[in-house]
């Protein structure tokens, strides 16, 4: 007869609900595959959320637009629905949008009442469904130790600088670390083994969607913070957010480009890239191939794949 | 004056104009009018404010939101001025221009902040 409890390792952790978002499912797959892996490693199931809906992106600043508001509440109600009250984000545009109108319609009632009203197919949302970006999970609830303990292929000193951009920082109300000096994402990557790079630049914007409107000015913002970290001495940068990876990688391989114009460029992967390779994860699992500038040189220098 | 306070939520008479957030703003550099000069145009009333180019340039980064001394949620100031000029009708985005590759979380973010 079974007994579950004389093998505590092998009684399956509870799943957590995880909202993917478009690029996870697009251009940043391999952020997803690798956060999936990782906490496979570490004992944790990331479950995707039911008939998710986009986030909307952006969040809207305008007092009086509700509408915009609707998409982020809606995949709410699918938490609720599933009985849980926690929802795992890695995207960190997702991240923002959820967190802050979740906060938006907790701080008023009539708010969420004209919310449900509108939404009369859908149960009501309730409220207290807890938006969280992973690194907050690894480091409040799995914890660093943990998984420094459960490292299997340490970082051996790989010299990476940690972006953090603007969406998990600010506002303060939602971001995940000190706006002005942030350091979770230090702390898991010297927990793998990896140097982390400290920077000056790492909580500025790279330019977001100006991307679309008014390219030359993500590629300034691209070219101030991709010359600082190697100017810090990093090897690789590693990211949350989808938007900034792309546009550090796609503004740097630019022809014109002053960026790439006298050095080589710098490489930018997603933490739970890293994360995945040091718990063991194999090398050819995580989607290093996807990236425009391959970080397995410098991965393989330290026989990391 | 009143339509921005009521779009923002935001109390504009409490910017004195330290200009904290125009020295730390990282698309200063681009804008027609820096950000503490946009909050003094809005106090003013002065609706020559609508025709900036400033809350254009603003990408929503909120480095002067975390920094002003006076709690003036900027970049919510900058949504409204853009509201007001979008809800007339128009729109700068010209989605013939877009460059080609990028990304969708690019395009939903850049239409959002350039529709009504």
């Amino acid at each position: 007869m079974p007994n579950v409890a004389r093998h505590p390792s092998r009684v399956t952790r509870h799943a957590l609900p995880y909202f993917p978002g478009c690029a996870l499912k697009d251009q940043a797959g391999h952020f997803e595959a690798s956060a999936m892996a990782a906490m496979e490693a570490l004992g944790w199931e990331l479950s995707e959320l039911p008939r998710w809906n986009c986030c909307g992106t952006v969040y809207s600043l305008a007092s009086d637009d509700l509408m915009r508001h609707l998409g982020p509440v809606r995949n709410l109600v699918r938490v609720q629905e599933l009985g849980e009250s926690r929802l795992i984000t890695l995207c960190a545009m997702c991240y923002n949008t959820l967190r802050r109108s979740s906060q938006f319609v907790g701080a008023d009632p009539e708010r969420l009442e004209r919310i449900n009203a509108f939404m009369d197919e859908e149960p009501d949302y309730q409220g207290g469904v807890e938006v969280l970006h992973l690194l907050q999970f690894l480091r409040d609830e799995v914890g660093f130790e943990e998984i420094a303990a459960k490292v299997k292929r340490p970082l051996d000193g790989l010299r990476v600088a940690p972006y953090y951009g603007c969406m998990l920082l600010r506002p303060r109300e939602v971001g995940i670390d000190a706006p002005d000096s942030p350091g979770v994402m230090e702390g898991l990557l010297s927990a793998l083994g990896a140097e982390p790079v400290d920077f000056p630049q790492k909580a500025e914007c790279c330019g977001a969607y100006l991307t679309v409107t008014d390219p030359e000015i993500a590629r300034e913002r691209v070219e101030g913070i991709v010359s600082a970290a190697r100017r810090a001495g990093a090897e690789i940068i590693a990211t949350s957010c989808p938007l900034c990876q792309f546009n550090l990688e796609h503004h740097q391989a630019d022809d014109a480009s002053p960026v790439t114009r006298h050095a080589s460029p710098v490489t930018v992967v997603y933490f739970t890239q890293l994360l995945a390779l040091a718990l063991g994860v194999p090398g050819d699992k995580l989607g290093f191939e996807r990236l425009r500038f391959d970080p397995r040189p410098h991965l393989a220098e330290r026989e990391l794949v | 004056m009143a339509k921005v306070e009521e779009l923002s939520g935001e109390n504009l008479y409490a910017c004195y104009q330290c200009g904290k957030c125009a020295a730390g703003c990282l698309f200063a550099d681009h804008m027609d009018l820096l950000p503490n000069q946009v909050l003094r145009l809005v106090q003013l009333s002065d609706e020559s404010v609508l025709s900036s180019r400033a809350p254009w340039v603003c990408a929503s980064c909120l480095a002067c939101e975390v920094r002003c001394p006076k709690g003036v949620d900027i970049a919510k100031v900058m949504e409204a001025l853009r509201l007001l000029v979008l809800r007339t009708g128009e729109t700068g985005l010209r989605l013939w221009e877009i460059p080609s590759g990028v990304p969708q979380i690019a395009l939903v973010g850049a239409t959002r902040k350039h529709t009504p």
